[in-house]
């Protein structure tokens, strides 16, 4: 059992462990979707509340697991409750609020296959989070996600008027502002630990 | 451009294979399945460990959906490719694993991750679920072996000038000042923009010929 406090866990996960910077987790969207400071911050919406639905549903396989003793499971269980999840929310939202199904768009499918998703399963089961303790996780690694992809998208958004040779344009130019973003991360080390 | 057409679909089995080492590297040409790359590329050590182990899952994965493709039913294929590859994937982790439980706790969740590695499904979805047995395994051999050369590139410049190493044996003089921030995250971010850098110079000299 993890003894960590709720907002150790989430300073953790959201700016010290940030999923984008700190883990790799999710640098595909990161890399792709950071283009507008509005897309980015509606996908990173979609993101924070797939992971607080599967992060839920972990929490519950991995206890029926244990029940089972079928720890091999666990890999193909989670993606599967994930692309179902995916698939239910996507559903849900085209009922409730065809709106935000519109704004949402292609993100929503996307995040089946976005790393950050499964990560955050694996770490809360790794770290023996409880039923709270997994929720405050995924709250905070979903936060800490949009904050990235924010952050991300306004560095570039200023990036586009600046005068860059053209072979440096496009994915290097986004590596090179992803490095330093991150070293700027590192700045929170030590934040949260006792 | 029938042209182009035709010679596209008469590729040789040797061609398959070399073009995922060289013209289509998943690595610094499509730009596939960052994440490992990025996370696990601090030595060269674990990033020729993650290469292999995904290369491992990528053959395996191919030759299956390529033996499955007349059987798999159009809707449902994307989950049956995941389910197939998820397999693999806790194979070769229970693999490592017994191997050697140093390397395990290295590599950590990044084994498991390569189940969500968007390189294996595309391969699945653009080539195995279209070609032969023999012709998807050479895909597979490539663009694994592309992905290893990748990562293993990255990790030793990042091992070399972060702890001044090269597969754990030191190479450089004692007095050797050591670029702590290579081996950490943003290091790379860094080192991978460097050579697609160098890729992109290449790319650029070679058109103006």
């Amino acid at each position: 059992m993890n003894q960590e406090s709720f907002s150790q866990i989430f300073i953790n996960a959201c700016l010290v462990n940030n999923f984008v910077l700190a883990y790799f987790l999710g640098i595909c969207p990161f890399l792709g979707v950071s283009g507008k400071i509005d897309t980015a911050g509606k996908m990173g919406g979609a993101v924070t509340f797939v992971m607080l639905i599967s992060s839920m549903c972990a929490y519950g396989i991995h206890a029926f697991l244990e029940a089972i003793d079928a720890p091999f499971l666990q890999l193909i269980s989670y993606i599967v409750v994930i692309a179902s999840t995916v698939q239910l929310v996507e559903m849900f939202v085209k009922k409730m609020s065809p709106a935000l199904f519109q704004a949402l768009g292609i993100f929503l499918p996307l995040i089946t296959t976005n790393c950050a998703i499964l990560g955050l399963a694996l770490f809360q089961t790794n770290k023996g989070y409880d039923f709270f303790q997994s929720v405050t996780y995924a709250f905070g690694a979903g936060t800490g996600f949009t904050l990235a992809l924010l952050l991300m998208a306004g560095l570039r958004e200023q990036l586009d008027f600046a005068e860059v040779p053209k072979v440096i344009r496009g994915t290097v130019l986004t590596l090179v502002a992803a490095g330093i973003l991150s070293l700027a991360f590192m700045g929170f080390s030590g934040l949260g630990s006792n | 451009m029938n042209k182009e057409i035709t010679k596209a679909t008469t590729l040789s089995s040797t061609d398959e294979f070399i073009k995922g080492l060289w013209k289509e590297n998943p690595v610094f040409v499509q730009v596939l399945g960052m994440c490992p790359v990025l996370a696990v590329s601090n030595t060269a050590i674990n990033a020729l460990a993650m290469g292999l182990a995904t290369a491992f899952v990528l053959i395996m994965s191919n030759s299956l959906v390529s033996l499955l493709r007349n059987f798999i039913p159009k809707e449902v294929r994307i989950a049956s490719y995941i389910l197939i590859i998820a397999t693999f994937v806790t194979m070769i982790d229970y693999a490592i694993q017994a191997i050697s439980v140093e390397l395990h706790k290295n590599l950590g969740a990044f084994i498991s991750l390569i189940v969500v590695n968007c390189l294996i499904l595309s391969r699945a979805e653009a080539f195995a679920s279209k070609n032969t047995l023999g012709k998807s395994i050479m895909d597979a051999l490539g663009m694994g072996l592309g992905f290893t050369l990748g990562l293993v590139s990255l990790g030793l410049v990042r091992e070399i000038l972060g702890s001044g190493a090269v597969f754990g044996i030191p190479i450089l003089p004692e007095n050797f000042q050591e670029w702590v921030i290579m081996i950490l995250p943003a290091g790379g971010f860094f080192t991978l923009a460097a050579w697609l850098l160098v890729f992109n110079l290449y790319k650029q000299k070679r058109n103006a010929l």
